[in-house]
């Protein structure tokens, strides 16, 4: 049993019929790490996290969850410190908000007094004795998290938590995901949600058509894919033509325009383009870089399929 | 960490509670009430007076009663037990909970075999002692109206676990509640007539009275029925079921064989299900 790794999947398979779902994927997700799925619908992140439930068996490999097959009958009472919120999540619409957490908190053995905690934490503490077919789409997913944060769980898996959710909704939902991290939660999120999902993760993985395209944190994987930094150059008025063809020799230039410089340059030349700069002397009045961002990354691995 | 028992108990308490709250227990009871009084109290109509019957009359009339009620009854509790929580996605959810898949049947099992007990307990209870005190006081026959009630609820029982395994083997609501339907017809209705009709195209020549009284008692309402008549010769004649001398211990026997194999059937289905 290695203990070091939350979840482990090795060679793993999934097929529905001949539809192949899944195509051999290996994945380790370590403790305490927000590890994330991206790729388009349909992509297979959903069938990656079911299979990490347990909720379906692969068809070929293996899947260990803290060391254990989580099909098999006796990781079943180790489901209590799980959490799962589905992509879209149901509950039985004649019971309140109050009475669903309850029989929630009862069947995971957690103590009655959390069920108050959890409802404040989402902000339904006022709508609890409310029934569940009176609750908005956002209200639902709140009761969601509530329901998958219960007990403080050790391993939460979030399947596109914050589709369909306003602004700052989604805000306080990563707000509670982060409280949780810093209690050790190791939390599986899967999103294609680039922007709103690349300050969270630690590690990204990039799923296209069931097989695993690249994995690592954003630094790994933009020096895996080679993107350039983007620099942007004030210039001073009457230096453009001088400076951008000092430039013009060493680096791409993107684009010229009426007072500045987009350059572009790879991430291994960023120290060399900056002395270069540093040489034009008071021709630069400012600088401004911007590194590669996850949708870059996502385009170039997908060949330019948007998620 | 919770357990087994524990599980089953939080998951039954669910269907009681669902069960109290979409009133299908407050419409079981009245149902049951209302027909077992008016059928006790119609019950001596045919001698002539409009008064309360014996209880031993009111065990067979009930028994024919029962018979094509609690089926239905148990059937629309338990059709959508699985399906309906795979359709409307909760099953999901729950399977990702520290909870075993036989627990899940066990529990629902639990839920609605109490609503048929408690049912049965008020509904036919209630007739049973309405029945002594209009008798004065008189409980001669109270043991047949018990072992009714009894067996019954073994009747319902049977029912409950034929609905989980429809429910398990349907992909959808609707197809479920069809088969649910069907079963009550074959089982109930249709069974006896093919019987019947069987031995009178027959005349004697293959069915014996061995095979008759094993093909009754391998029909879970015909146990239920040749169970609640065992002590009545003269009904038996009446009814057409002199011939069968099946005591009380085969009819109870095929009954929980009913119970027991649709349900280790379900359990079997549901463990094979994906999501």
């Amino acid at each position: 049993m290695n203990t070091t790794q939350a979840i482990e999947l090795s060679n793993v398979d999934k097929r529905y019929d001949k539809a192949v779902v899944i195509d051999s994927i290996n994945l380790r997700v370590n403790y305490g790490e927000n590890f994330v799925l991206v790729g388009h619908n349909g992509a297979g992140k959903t069938t990656i996290i079911k299979l990490m439930l347990g909720l379906t068996q692969p068809s070929a490999g293996q899947v260990l969850v803290m060391g254990e097959n989580p099909v098999n009958r006796s990781f079943s009472a180790r489901r209590g410190v799980l959490g799962y919120l589905p992509e879209s999540v149901s509950f039985y619409p004649h019971m309140t908000g109050l009475e669903l957490l309850s029989y929630y908190a009862r069947l995971k053995g957690v103590p009655n007094t959390e069920v108050g905690k959890c409802l404040e934490q989402v902000g339904l503490h006022a709508v609890a004795t409310k029934r569940l077919h009176t609750y908005s789409k956002g209200m639902r997913q709140r009761l969601g998290l509530a329901q998958a944060i219960l007990g403080t769980p050790e391993l939460l898996f979030l399947d596109e938590p914050t589709t369909g959710l306003d602004p700052s909704l989604r805000r306080d939902f990563y707000r509670i995901i982060g409280a949780l991290r810093t209690n050790g939660t190791t939390v599986v999120i899967s999103s294609h949600s680039l922007n709103e999902i690349e300050s969270q993760a630690d590690r990204i993985a990039l799923i296209r058509n069931g097989k695993l395209v690249a994995c690592g944190s954003l630094e790994d994987l933009s020096r895996q894919v080679g993107l350039p930094v983007r620099t942007r150059l004030a210039v001073a008025p009457g230096h453009l033509a001088r400076v951008t063809e000092q430039l013009e020799r060493h680096f791409r230039i993107d684009q010229v325009n009426a007072h500045s410089i987009d350059l572009v340059c790879p991430l291994d030349k960023k120290i060399s383009m900056l002395r270069h700069i540093a040489d034009l002397g008071d021709a630069v009045l400012d600088i401004s870089m911007t590194a590669p961002r996850l949708d870059e990354i996502y385009l170039h691995f997908m060949n330019g399929e948007k998620p | 960490m919770s357990q087994p028992q524990h599980t089953i108990s939080i998951l039954a308490a669910k269907e009681i509670r669902d069960g109290i709250r979409n009133r299908w227990v407050a419409a079981t009871i009245l149902l049951l009430g209302t027909l077992a009084l008016t059928l006790s109290f119609l019950g001596s109509a045919p001698t002539g007076e409009l008064k309360v019957a014996a209880l031993e009359v009111s065990v067979v009339s009930l028994t024919s009663l029962s018979m094509y009620l609690l089926p239905l009854i148990a059937l629309m509790l338990s059709f959508d037990a699985l399906v309906g929580e795979f359709e409307h996605g909760t099953m999901l959810l729950l399977l990702t909970y520290p909870v075993e898949r036989w627990q899940i049947i066990a529990g629902k099992f639990a839920g609605h075999s109490t609503i048929l007990l408690v049912a049965i307990l008020i509904g036919y209870g209630t007739t049973l002692a309405i029945l002594i005190l209009g008798n004065d006081g008189d409980t001669t026959g109270w043991q047949a109206y018990a072992a009714m009630m009894a067996s019954s609820l073994l009747l319902g029982c049977v029912f409950l676990a034929l609905g989980y395994l429809i429910s398990s083997l349907a992909s959808e609501r609707a197809v479920a509640i069809g088969a649910a339907v069907a079963a009550w017809l074959v089982l109930v209705v249709f069974y006896d007539l093919g019987l019947l009709s069987a031995l009178v195209l027959d005349e004697g020549r293959f069915i014996s009275e061995g095979l008759f009284s094993a093909l009754m008692l391998a029909n879970p309402a015909d146990a239920y029925r040749l169970f609640n008549f065992a002590g009545f010769e003269e009904i038996g004649r009446l009814v057409g079921l002199n011939d069968v001398d099946s005591g009380l211990v085969a009819p109870l026997v095929s009954m929980a064989v009913w119970v027991v194999v649709p349900f280790l059937l379900t359990v079997a289905r549901f463990h094979k299900r994906e999501l």
